[in-house]
């Protein structure tokens, strides 16, 4: 057990995936020399030679679909996008090859493709660097996309990903990169797309995922201190979703809020809330409640900025408001 | 070319022609529905270049891909299936005409959106180089897809990495129904690949031997290492763009031009197509398939009564295979979540909530 960075752990997730396995390669912008944008394959290419570590150029497009061409040959990439938004120029190898060619073919082929893409609202990078595209990849039949939160999550899932033969996209968020948090190389890792209990209460249930964890456990401890104990989910996935570890945790508060910080609209929380009231409807004392980033590209002015995606505070006002109405 | 070789690609043409005439039919009885891109006129080029492919070879082609498949080895019977959407084609009824895959053969799918197979092909030569095997990618692309992206970026990454990929241009000279000299300021697709340090060379695509030639001889120095080549093959589709398409927006007279101007006659004659109509391919020349039975009869590698024999042959493969279609079972639900789940065996899967 020791304390490390989140991307240091992903870095630790290639190396060993690397190790054990020759059929695992790297390509993406400026990961080799240079090393990621983010650290994230630092010393890899150094460690296993520019096969193994490709550098491409700008062509988010050509280069995923090399990584399906690749996949459908055995071999296990690990795509980095350099920002997710920069996966939008990719979408076609996206959705209508990586999800499909397994299907198309009747199951001959299967896709061993791992995507990594940096993404989220981070520091005024303004609105094209500034998106969440969680709930355009979830409407994709075919995808995995896991969402780690923690160091050891990010470890897990990475390594998960490489090995799983259906394509996965791993969302990073940017603001978690340089978070702390231990990470246990030997402990038995949960699912892939299992949801884990953060924290347990009883008087509500908060659903959250990515860097809004972070939130809930930080409003859960504020709420503790008004005798309000709330259960924070951890999703780690949004496709597949782990339905049951929501539903038990319902059965137990039967009040529930979900955070997000993906725009509000048709998001990732709109379709957990529609399913857990289909699935737990008279568990329920109260309409499940969102809360989400404001339908508008993200301003690039501060004050702005961070109001345009939930608090701490905002999640307090909501838990508040919902367990004690009126 | 010996008698063998000559005779195996003519017997190819002969069946190509012949299946994909069947498949017009079977689409006008109701049998085919979906969109259906035929390939009379081009047979030449699959049979050409996939006649120089080693059993190693990978090979990825578009939604006008069923000669590929039939040339490359898939029976008739599984293509044809899956042409009637039936359990017993090629991906199980989930492909469909645009989209035929066969893992054993390498053949590594049709792609429906036009430009995809290049990046697919970057891939698989990306594996071949990895792995250090003598093995090539043919990539088949119309003259429609140069203008995507991915033709770009993909011929730089190519280039750059020494990638073993024979890159095939099919130019039929329309993307749909637009001609080439309103979609491409520079209508000589070979020449764009000099941007990208690429050796490119055009033939006459309608003549299957330089075809070959050229094919076999590119195949040979790209598996030996030596980087990626591009052919752009001048060819024309008899057809429209699809079945949904009459061709309108071409003259006959360039149709007529074309099949005058090189070898066709005999098998055309021989073909049940109502389109063009039969007056049209009486006036016109020998086609491609003719050229190669003129060049086998003069000089004296095959007699009338082997062609006819040959033709009788190919014809009950198609009538066996359309045959083998129309009773084959539907495939169910349960297959279409089989064929989607198929990588997720190992695993347990969290129980959905419906």
């Amino acid at each position: 057990m020791k304390e490390m960075l989140y991307w240091q752990a992903l870095n630790q997730a290639l190396d060993a995936e690397m190790a054990a396995d020759e059929t695992v390669f790297i390509l993406g912008e400026d990961v080799g020399l240079f090393g990621g944008t983010y650290r994230v394959t630092e010393g890899l290419m150094a460690k296993y030679g520019e096969w193994r570590v490709r550098d491409t150029p700008i062509s988010e497009n050509s280069f995923t679909g090399l990584g399906i061409g690749a996949a459908m040959l055995g071999l296990r990439p690990v795509v980095e996008i350099m920002t997710l938004n920069f996966a939008l120029l990719a979408m076609d190898a996206l959705v209508n090859m990586a999800a499909k060619i397994p299907f198309m073919s009747g199951g001959q082929f299967s896709m061993p493709l791992t995507l990594r893409m940096p993404g989220g609202v981070a520091k005024q990078l303004g609105a094209q660097h500034s998106q969440r595209l969680e709930s355009i990849l979830m409407n994709v039949p075919g995808l995995r996309i896991v969402v780690p939160a923690t160091p050891q999550d990010a470890y897990w899932q990475l390594r998960q990903a490489i090995r799983s033969n259906d394509p996965v996209v791993v969302l990073e968020h940017e603001l978690l990169y340089f978070t702390q948090g231990r990470m246990d190389e030997g402990a038995k890792a949960p699912a892939i797309h299992q949801a884990v209990t953060r924290r347990s209460g009883e008087h509500l249930t908060c659903i959250a995922y990515s860097r809004m964890v972070q939130l809930a456990l930080q409003a859960a401890e504020t709420l503790a201190k008004e005798n309000i104990s709330m259960d924070v989910i951890d999703l780690r996935s949004l496709s597949p979703i782990d339905w049951d570890t929501c539903a038990h945790s319902l059965e137990k508060t039967h009040h529930c809020l979900i955070v997000e910080e993906d725009c509000r609209f048709a998001g990732a929380g709109a379709e957990i809330a529609a399913t857990l009231q289909e699935r737990c409807f008279f568990l329920l004392d109260a309409p499940i409640q969102r809360l989400g980033g404001l339908d508008l590209p993200t301003p690039f002015n501060r004050n702005l900025e961070s109001a345009s995606i939930p608090r701490t505070e905002d999640i307090l006002t909501a838990a508040r408001q919902l367990v004690n109405p009126g | 070319m010996d008698r063998m070789n000559l005779s195996a690609m003519l017997r190819d043409m002969l069946l190509a022609r012949a299946f994909e005439e069947a498949a017009a039919e079977e689409y006008s009885r109701g049998n085919i529905s979906g969109f259906l891109h035929l390939y009379p006129g081009e047979e030449a080029v699959a049979v050409g270049v996939l006649h120089a492919a080693e059993p190693g070879d990978y090979i990825i082609s578009t939604y006008r891909e069923h000669v590929h498949a039939l040339v490359r080895g898939i029976p008739a019977r599984q293509i044809m299936a899956e042409l009637f959407g039936k359990k017993p084609g090629i991906c199980g009824g989930m492909g469909g005409s645009m989209h035929l895959f066969d893992s054993t053969r390498r053949f590594l799918g049709g792609y429906a959106i036009v430009g995809e197979t290049f990046p697919i092909a970057l891939g698989a030569a990306y594996a071949i180089t990895y792995r250090h095997l003598p093995e090539a990618v043919i990539c088949f692309f119309g003259d429609g897809a140069v203008n995507q992206g991915t033709f770009h970026e993909s011929l730089n990454m190519a280039s750059l990495w020494k990638l073993p990929i024979l890159f095939v241009c099919e130019n039929n000279r329309y993307q749909i129904g637009t001609e080439i000299h309103r979609h491409s300021a520079v209508v000589e697709v070979y020449k764009r690949a000099c941007a990208y340090a690429i050796p490119a060379e055009k033939v006459d695509g309608m003549d299957v031997l330089a075809v070959h030639d050229a094919a076999r001889h590119a195949l040979e120095s790209i598996r030996s290492g030596d980087g990626p080549q591009l052919l752009e093959l001048e060819t024309y589709r008899y057809r429209g763009h699809s079945m949904a398409d009459p061709g309108s927006y071409r003259p006959s007279s360039e149709l007529l031009a074309y099949q005058a101007h090189d070898p066709i006659a005999t098998a055309i004659q021989l073909s049940q197509s109502p389109y063009p109509s039969l007056e049209d391919i009486r006036s016109a020349g020998p086609d491609c398939l003719d050229q190669l039975t003129d060049h086998c009869s003069n000089n004296e590698l095959l007699d009338e009564e082997t062609l006819t024999r040959m033709k009788q042959e190919v014809q009950k493969i198609v009538e066996d295979a359309v045959a083998f279609a129309q009773a084959s079972e539907e495939p169910g639900m349960q297959d279409a979540w089989d064929a989607f789940l198929c990588n997720r065996r190992f695993e347990t899967l969290m129980k959905s909530p419906t």
